[in-house]
Formats: C-alpha cells, sequence, structure tokens
C-alpha cells in the first residue's frame, strides 16, 4: 500500500484520537489541499488540551491497539519519517494515558496502616535492628555518661544551646519545652513538623551513600538527645523534662529509628546487591525503603502532633505524663509487632 | 538502526510490541527548569510569609507547616498531577516519566524528590551532576533509585504534506534510501526557503542546467510519484 492511501483510509481515526487527547494537529500546507479537519474538533482540541483525563470513550483500547499496528506497518513499509513522527507523537501520548496506574486512594492507605507498613517494617528487622542499637545505644551511653562526668556534654552540645535548653527546662518557668518561652500550641505544631520530619526525610535520604548518612545522622542524634537528657537529670530538672518527652518521645524515638533503617536499606542495596546488579538491587530497594517512608513521615506528624498539644499541657500531674507515655511505647510496640501478621504480604 | 551516533534518544517498548522513542533531556534544559521552579517557590514563599505574617503566632506555626509542604511537596504534586511536569519543567517542554515511559505515580515521585537531598550534596548538585554525566539518560541519583527519566515532552504534531504536482514515473527503479531521501526533502519543502530548496536539488544536477526551479519541481514530482499519488 503506498503512503497515501494509507494516510487516506486511517486519517480519520488519528485526527480523531489527536483531538480527544489534545494533541492539536497543526497542518502545514503548502499548496492548495486541505486535510480535512472540523470546525467542531479543532474547538475541542484546544478545551481538552489542559484536561488531564480526557473522556475517550469505551472503544479507546482497541483504537490504542490499532494505532500501535499502524505505527509497526508504517514503519515497517518505510513511510515517510514524518508520518512515522506523527503516529509516534500519538501513540506516546496514548500510551502514557492508557497505562496510568489507577489507585484507590483510601483503601491502600487503610490497607498500609492496618497492615503493609508493620509488615514491612517486620521485615526489615535486622535493619531495624542494626539502627536501634546505633541511636538508642549512643543515646543511653551517652544519658549514663553524663551522670558520671557531667562535662562531657559540651563534646555534643554547645555551651549557647545547652543554656538555652536549661532555660526552657526550668522548672520555675510555666510554659516549658522547645522554644515554649513564646509561641502556641499551633506554632510549635508547626515547627515540629517542618523541622523533624525534614530531618527524618534528610536521614532517609542521606542513607543512599552506603549507608554512612543513616549512620551519622542515627549518631548525632542518639548523642545530642541523650546530651540533653543525660543533664537535664543531672543538674536535677527531672520534674519538667521528662514528663514533658514522655507523651511522644516513643513516636519521635521509633521514626527516628525507622527513618535510619530505611536509609540503610538504600545505602546496603549498593553495598551488597545479592545475585542481582547494584542499579536493578538499588531500584528495588528503593520501592521498598519508600513504602516503609510513608508510615515513619506519619509518625513524626503524629509525635508532632503529640509534642504541640499533649506534652505542652504543663497541669497535668506528671505519674499520668509517664503513663501515658508508657502506654503509647506499648501500643506502638505491639503495632510493629503484631499488626498485619496474619495478612498476606502484598 | 543504519548508524549508532551519538544521541539523546532512548527507546521504550511497549507491550503491544511499539519501540517509542523518548528524547532524554540533559543537563541545561533541567537547570533552567529548577532555577524557574527555585523562582517560583521563592514567590510561594513570599506570598505565604506575608499572608501567615498578618496571623501571628498562629500564622507562624501555617507558615512552617506550609513551608514544610513547599519544600518536600512542591514537585511532586506538579509531577503526578500535571503529567510529570512542574512549572518549570512546563516551560521547557520537559516532563519526567517512569523509565518505560507511563506516567510518574505517587511513590516515584516521593522518591526522587526526597533523594534530591542527596543529589545536591557536596554542594550543589555535586553528585547529581556526576551522576547525569555517568550514564546515558541524564539520570540523577534519585531518577535511578526511582527509575525515572525525564524526557522531552511534544503536545504539538505539525503535519507536513507534500506539495502537490504532476507526479512523475521514473524509469529507473531508486533503492528504498533513494526514496526515503526525495520523500523527506518534499516534506520539508515547507520549512526550508526557497533558496535552500533550490540549493539541495542542484546538488543532483551535474550539468548544470541553468532553471534551478525545474530540477526541483521534479524532484516534487518524483515524490508525488513515490507516495502513490496518481
Amino acid at each position: 500500500m503506498k503512503q497515501t492511501e494509507f494516510e487516506k483510509k486511517y486519517e480519520e481515526l488519528w485526527i480523531e484520537l489527536e483531538s480527544k487527547l489534545g494533541l492539536i494537529s497543526q497542518v502545514v500546507i503548502s499548496s492548495n489541499e486541505t486535510v480535512d479537519i472540523k470546525e467542531g474538533d479543532r474547538k475541542n482540541s484546544k478545551k481538552s488540551r489542559l484536561t488531564l483525563d480526557p473522556d475517550l470513550g469505551e472503544s479507546f483500547p482497541e483504537k490504542y491497539r490499532l494505532l500501535c499496528h499502524h505505527l509497526s506497518l508504517a514503519r515497517s513499509r518505510h513511510y515517510s519519517p514524518l508520518l512515522v513522527e506523527r503516529l509516534e507523537k500519538l501513540v506516546i501520548n496514548a500510551h502514557q494515558i492508557y497505562y496510568r496506574r489507577k489507585t484507590h486512594f483510601l483503601e491502600s492507605v487503610l490497607i498500609y496502616f492496618t497492615s503493609g507498613f508493620a509488615q514491612s517494617v517486620r521485615n526489615e528487622w535486622r535493619l531495624v535492628l542494626l539502627s536501634s542499637i546505633l541511636f538508642f545505644g549512643s543515646f543511653f551511653g551517652m544519658l549514663i555518661t553524663l551522670q558520671y562526668y557531667p562535662d562531657m556534654v559540651y563534646t555534643v552540645i554547645s555551651g549557647e544551646q545547652l543554656a538555652e535548653m536549661e532555660s526552657m527546662y526550668d522548672p520555675s518557668q510555666d510554659k516549658i519545652g522547645r522554644g515554649r518561652s513564646s509561641g502556641t500550641d499551633f506554632q510549635m505544631f508547626g515547627f515540629y513538623i517542618f523541622n523533624n520530619t525534614g530531618i527524618g526525610l534528610k536521614t532517609f535520604a542521606s542513607g543512599l551513600l552506603f549507608g554512612i548518612g543513616s549512620i551519622i545522622t542515627l549518631l548525632f542524634n542518639g548523642l545530642t538527645i541523650g546530651g540533653v537528657a543525660g543533664y537535664l537529670t543531672y543538674i536535677g530538672y527531672n520534674s519538667t523534662f521528662w514528663p514533658f518527652v514522655s507523651g511522644h518521645s516513643a513516636m519521635e524515638l521509633f521514626a527516628i529509628v525507622l527513618s535510619g533503617s530505611a536509609g540503610f536499606k538504600l545505602g546496603f542495596s549498593i553495598i551488597s546487591p545479592g545475585r542481582k546488579s547494584r542499579l536493578r538491587s538499588l531500584k528495588d530497594s528503593a520501592k521498598e525503603a519508600m513504602y516503609m517512608m510513608y508510615g515513619v513521615a506519619s509518625m513524626f506528624i503524629v509525635a508532632a502532633f503529640i509534642e504541640a498539644y499533649w506534652s505542652s499541657m504543663s497541669d497535668i500531674p506528671a505519674m499520668v505524663k509517664y503513663a501515658v507515655g508508657i502506654v503509647n511505647f506499648l501500643l506502638l510496640t505491639s503495632y510493629f509487632l503484631f499488626v498485619g501478621r496474619h495478612r498476606a504480604i502484598r | 538502526m543504519e548508524s549508532k551516533l551519538l544521541d539523546l534518544i532512548n527507546t521504550v517498548q511497549t507491550p503491544e510490541g511499539i519501540d517509542i522513542n523518548l528524547r532524554v533531556a540533559g543537563i541545561w534544559p533541567r537547570s533552567i527548569a529548577w532555577t524557574i521552579d527555585l523562582l517560583i517557590r521563592g514567590v510561594m514563599y513570599g506570598i505565604l510569609a506575608f499572608i501567615t505574617g498578618m496571623l501571628g503566632e498562629f500564622g507562624a506555626g501555617l507558615m512552617l507547616t506550609g513551608f514544610f509542604l513547599i519544600e518536600w511537596f512542591y514537585p511532586v504534586l506538579f509531577e503526578v498531577l500535571n503529567k510529570g511536569m512542574t512549572p518549570g519543567k512546563q516551560y521547557l517542554n520537559i516532563q519526567v516519566l517512569n523509565s518505560d515511559g507511563t506516567p510518574v505515580g505517587w511513590s516515584p515521585s516521593m522518591l526522587r524528590n526526597i533523594l534530591r537531598t542527596v543529589d545536591f550534596l557536596p554542594f550543589f548538585y555535586g553528585l547529581g551532576f556526576i551522576s547525569m554525566l555517568m550514564n546515558d539518560r541524564f539520570q540523577r541519583l534519585g531518577d535511578l533509585a526511582a527509575d525515572t527519566i525525564v524526557v522531552y515532552y511534544n503536545s504539538k504534531t505539525t503535519l507536513q504534506t507534500i506539495p502537490v504536482q504532476e507526479p512523475i514515473k521514473l524509469g529507473v527503479n531508486l533503492n528504498l534510501k533513494e526514496q526515503q531521501a526525495i520523500i523527506r526533502y518534499a516534506e520539508r519543502s515547507g520549512q526550508l526557503s526557497e533558496d535552500r530548496m533550490q540549493e539541495l536539488a542542484e546538488i543532483l544536477n551535474p550539468l548544470d542546467v541553468p532553471d534551478h526551479n525545474m530540477i526541483k519541481k521534479k524532484l516534487l514530482g518524483i515524490a508525488n510519484g513515490l507516495i502513490g499519488r496518481k
């Protein structure tokens, strides 16, 4: 079949798809021949240009296959490059719509939190253990060391910052906590989200550098948080510091540990790819690590919420706060241990 | 492919068994797009700070939450909801796709944008730059992990038709390459100037016939014959 015949036979379908997909076919004609494009189609194509989900009708899959067929015919018959290019553009655009991934957002969120997240954490228990040892090891190491050698605190925190911390948790103050002297609960909520969640995401990302980023962030956070806690305990601010942090600590510290684990997942996939190529291994692990990070980011946000609204309530007895802290810890631990155990891995 | 030239074309096979060619975008257009997005984000930060500044302490909380969302989700939202194009990318006509040519979804987009942090190290996209130079699809580390590519997006199809003329039937058989060359020549007649058309046609005229226009006409006639006009 000669090209002209081919074009005449199928042009109608192409123009129809082009206008529906919002591809404006601009016909350059250097002689008196005109390609028949109806006024209506033109208007349509302009309108549909911005819509993401053009109404392609039930016959779209059929038409798409036909179009692919036309392209391969045009190629194998060596029709002109411009015709092939036109069909190619059409196929690329139709392909993107045809293979768009459809997600059921609410359903997948539900499945995620009732099984997927906990499963993915259990699945990586070795990495979680490693980050826990790094983080809690440095945290408790610092905390205990400071009870005997309080001067050690200056190795991880500058004097200025320490003075600031001291004033924040001064028992003689009526509002306690980070930056509490000024600012409302909501302001602090914004700050915790911006700061803590950002740190979590960065910890995850920097794990890509062979896990070095994760190690540094975990140790740094463990030492600083342990330093603050140890120092405030040493100088006897127990009545303000521990009740304040007990509520959100489980959520926030676990989230730090888990973002470190997700980072290790990235880093180790390059260090020991197993039987895959390094790139393949990175791609696969990154997908799984990202899956885990959705939950970790949510944990940071929940922790920020607790820290801003619950921890800051200073008129609640310390015992209640400790109780809530312990309950939170137990709930979270059992969530990761037991949720979704009997459900199939996604 | 007859020749293996250095090329931006990246071929992806679809389930229908069709090869589609995607033109990968290089470092320069992507940097420009990034700069435009940076400016837009700057303006967004400014507006947000101005509006929330009037709301006092409550506003400060809102501002920080907003900053967080803009910092991490500005590219993601646009990439997922606007065919893989942030405003900067849209301006340069480039888009993010999965490497199999399908539109990018939430997870790959989140991943490539969170890992931007690493690409930015040690300073100003150092690692990203090295990574882009080291593979044939200009993927930075985030792209590699998320399996995404940035390609040129072309929304307009320019249809060029061969000017109609009396078809000429040749006495000799031209081979495929020769036929394609002549058809291609005729198709480009809308884009090239008259002088250039004649100049090109002249290559075929060793005898230096004074009327160049005649050769051009003849070529167009042959092209008409080749594509089967009667």
